[in-house]
């Protein structure tokens, strides 16, 4: 019994993993523009395909070994996907930003955003699914009946790396506090002489690259990619932001984690036929209790 | 007045010009017979429709290059249309309207997944419109639609062979099932699977009867379930894609016991997705491509020569399906210019065959449209070949 709640407990860090690294891409957006980018979980799925392209082109077109292509694929899979998701903001949502339109319509573009990038990727690569080249040789270590891998354990370092990263951008450096301060008002920031635009590709750039370094984790985890995957991970990834409190980092942190561990653990107890329904019903009721999410702060309307 | 007298004069020329025209290449073209497929070229299992298509494909070509199909003394070619219904239930049924309606089809072959046979039958039983399903092996999918046949053998069959065989191989008194709730084929046998093994082996020896949802990638918290209640072996009722991740995640937990699959394994994707880790598995399918001989070796011959990989088990079936309905075409002796005639003379004669010798072996059809003929099974060697096993007859 204790084993099998200890095997629990590491399957739901990973898989809470997944979701923290997607939560922390759209509360960083939000957090900023507050603009749900909706599209961020297919920025997740573009992610995947590019590890897939960076890697697959580096095994056939040089000598090096699975850990060494791995360690070229990290940095070139960030910012090529930090490059889709600026040419999103360039092309999809600086314009209406600019003619002033609200925001309820600059998430339907993000939404419309998703569903480019989704069928795009239909298009251009047809249907079949990719599998994902094994990089590192993966290890199985085994306690008692508690078993892990070297690469969940990578995964679960990364996601807390990722985390304390951008907890320190934000926080801790100057144009993590322009972030900030552009979210507090957007009005006031320019007349201060803080380059908005600039600001904002940043938020773009943070938030879509460790959206890569999620694709190529998971892409490396669950090693089978379809134009589809993003989808349904980034609505929970959403949910698990807005539960932990939209806009702050620490929130979607824990949200993803808490998300992680409900879906998981409701299994383990319960008939897995009724997982969502429990695990969201779980959620739905700690949104009751606190409707901003566990860290979200009420907003005060100005006038 | 005159201007006017022009003017009507040159509409009735015209249309008379333009009747002339229609009429004349209604009569001069040759007849055609449209068959529509409802298939999954996208979504969850695009290789399952790229499979059925060029077994269509090849099916027409060579009997267009013939001269066409022989109703009657008459020569017809075949004209298919495939349709992508997505995977997904809803779309299925859009499609099968789209064919009904739009391409004025005179049947339909597919969808292949229960998941969209059975809705998109309803919608072809409404319509008195013939389909046949290759692939479809849930009992909802024919019941009670004297419209819809198939070319697959049931759930109910193939869920004591596949309990029989884990008995007999693995020397088997539990198990436990892992299956996809949101789609009916995985679902239905489960539970048939899940009857029969309690019903040889006592209650409670299915040991845990586990699901996962649409789209889901992660199955680390239910297997971490099965694991633990140390079964003999897996029983995967799912799709290749999925079982493909699930093999691997169980793996990584340390399960080094057996798996027992189903027919959705059987797709030439399976062992690029899985590969080593379904080395040494076996399912239960429809026919065994390693070793066929016969008629079955030209089918998997021909495709391997024009397409570059072995078929799998729903190229087979479509081509059976396929043939079965040209067949019934055949049977009525002559097609009339009514479309609903057609569909209902197609109908009658699908629902008079006997028998049927297909490629995927011997048919013989009950009352319900479904073929009583035999299961395979097969292991997944060394190579990655689907290797024949065992033959399981009705």
């Amino acid at each position: 019994m204790l084993a099998s709640i200890l095997q629990n407990i590491i399957n739901a860090l990973q898989w809470g993993s997944f979701y923290s690294l997607i939560a922390l891409g759209y509360t960083l957006v939000y957090g900023v523009l507050l603009l749900i980018n909706f599209a961020h979980g297919d920025v997740f799925m573009v992610g995947a395909y590019i590890a897939f392209f960076v890697a697959t082109f580096l095994l056939s077109f040089s000598a090096l070994p699975g850990w060494g292509v791995l360690a070229l694929t990290i940095p070139l899979c960030m910012i090529l996907t930090a490059l889709v998701g600026v040419s999103l903001e360039r092309i999809a949502y600086r314009p209406l930003r600019r003619k002033g339109a609200h925001r309820l319509y600059v998430v339907i573009t993000a939404l419309m955003c998703g569903l480019v990038l989704e069928n795009g990727n239909l298009a251009l690569l047809g249907a079949s699914r990719k599998a994902f080249p094994e990089l590192i040789h993966k290890v199985v270590f085994t306690f008692g009946s508690v078993t892990m891998t070297n690469l969940k354990i990578a995964v679960i370092l990364s996601a807390f790396l990722t985390f304390f990263i951008l907890q320190f951008i934000v926080t801790k450096t100057k144009i993590g506090m322009a972030m900030r301060a552009i979210s507090y008002d957007k009005f006031a920031v320019p007349l201060m002489g803080i380059p908005i635009d600039t600001v904002i590709v940043f938020t773009f750039v943070l938030g879509s690259a460790f959206a890569g370094l999620a694709g190529l984790l998971f892409a490396l985890s669950y090693p089978i990619l379809d134009p589809y995957m993003g989808a349904m991970i980034g609505w929970k990834a959403f949910i698990a932001a807005v539960v932990g409190g939209i806009g702050d980092i620490r929130g979607a942190f824990l949200g993803g984690f808490l998300l992680g561990f409900v879906e998981i653990l409701v299994v383990a107890f319960f008939p897995s036929t009724y997982r969502d329904l429990i695990a969201f019903s779980i959620l739905l009721v700690i949104l009751c209790i606190k409707p901003t999410g566990l860290f979200g702060v009420a907003q005060t309307t100005k006038i | 007045m005159r201007k006017w007298f022009l003017v009507s004069m040159l509409v009735l020329v015209s249309s008379a010009l333009f009747l002339a025209a229609c009429s004349k290449k209604d009569a001069s073209a040759p007849k055609e017979i449209t068959i529509g497929f409802n298939i999954p070229l996208t979504g969850d299992i695009p290789k399952v429709g790229e499979e059925s298509k060029f077994a269509g494909e090849m099916l027409k070509n060579e009997i267009n290059e013939a001269g066409g199909l022989e109703v009657g003394g008459q020569k017809y070619k075949l004209n298919f249309v495939y349709a992508d219904n997505e995977s997904k239930a809803e779309s299925a049924v859009s499609v099968a309207l789209k064919l009904i309606e739009k391409d004025q089809v005179l049947a339909i072959v597919g969808p292949n997944s229960s998941k969209q046979a059975v809705p998109a039958g309803q919608a072809c039983d409404d319509n008195h419109t013939p389909m046949i399903s290759p692939w479809s092996t849930n009992p909802d999918t024919t019941l009670d639609r004297p419209w819809v046949f198939r070319a697959a053998f049931l759930d109910p069959f193939q869920g004591p062979v596949a309990a029989d065989f884990a008995m007999e191989q693995f020397g088997a008194k539990t198990a436990a099932v892992l299956y996809a709730l949101a789609n009916d084929y995985s679902k239905g046998l489960a539970e048939i699977f899940k009857g029969d093994f309690e019903k040889k082996n006592g209650a409670e020896s299915v040991v845990a009867f586990e699901s996962y949802g649409d789209k889901d990638q992660d199955f680390s918290a239910q297997l971490t379930k099965i694991i633990a209640a140390k079964p003999d072996f897996i029983f995967l009722p799912n799709n290749y894609n999925e079982v493909a991740l699930t093999i691997k995640q169980a793996h990584d937990l340390g399960w080094a016991g057996p798996f027992m699959g189903a027919d959705a394994w059987g797709n030439s994707e399976l062992m690029t997705l899985c590969g080593d880790d379904c080395k040494g598995q076996y399912f239960s399918t429809h026919y065994a491509a390693a070793g066929a001989t016969g008629a079955t070796k030209e089918f998997i011959d021909k495709y391997k020569s024009l397409y570059g990989y072995q078929p799998a088990d729903v190229a087979a079936l479509t081509w059976d399906a396929t043939r079965i309905v040209l067949k019934a075409i055949q049977d009525m002796g002559s097609l009339s210019d009514n479309l609903a005639d057609n569909r209902k003379g197609i109908r009658d004669a699908l629902a008079n065959i006997a028998e049927f010798p297909g490629i995927t072996g011997n048919m013989k059809f009950d009352a319900q449209g479904d073929p009583i003929k035999c299961a395979v099974v097969v292991k997944i060697n060394d190579q990655g070949e689907f290797e024949f096993t065992k033959s399981v007859c009705p």
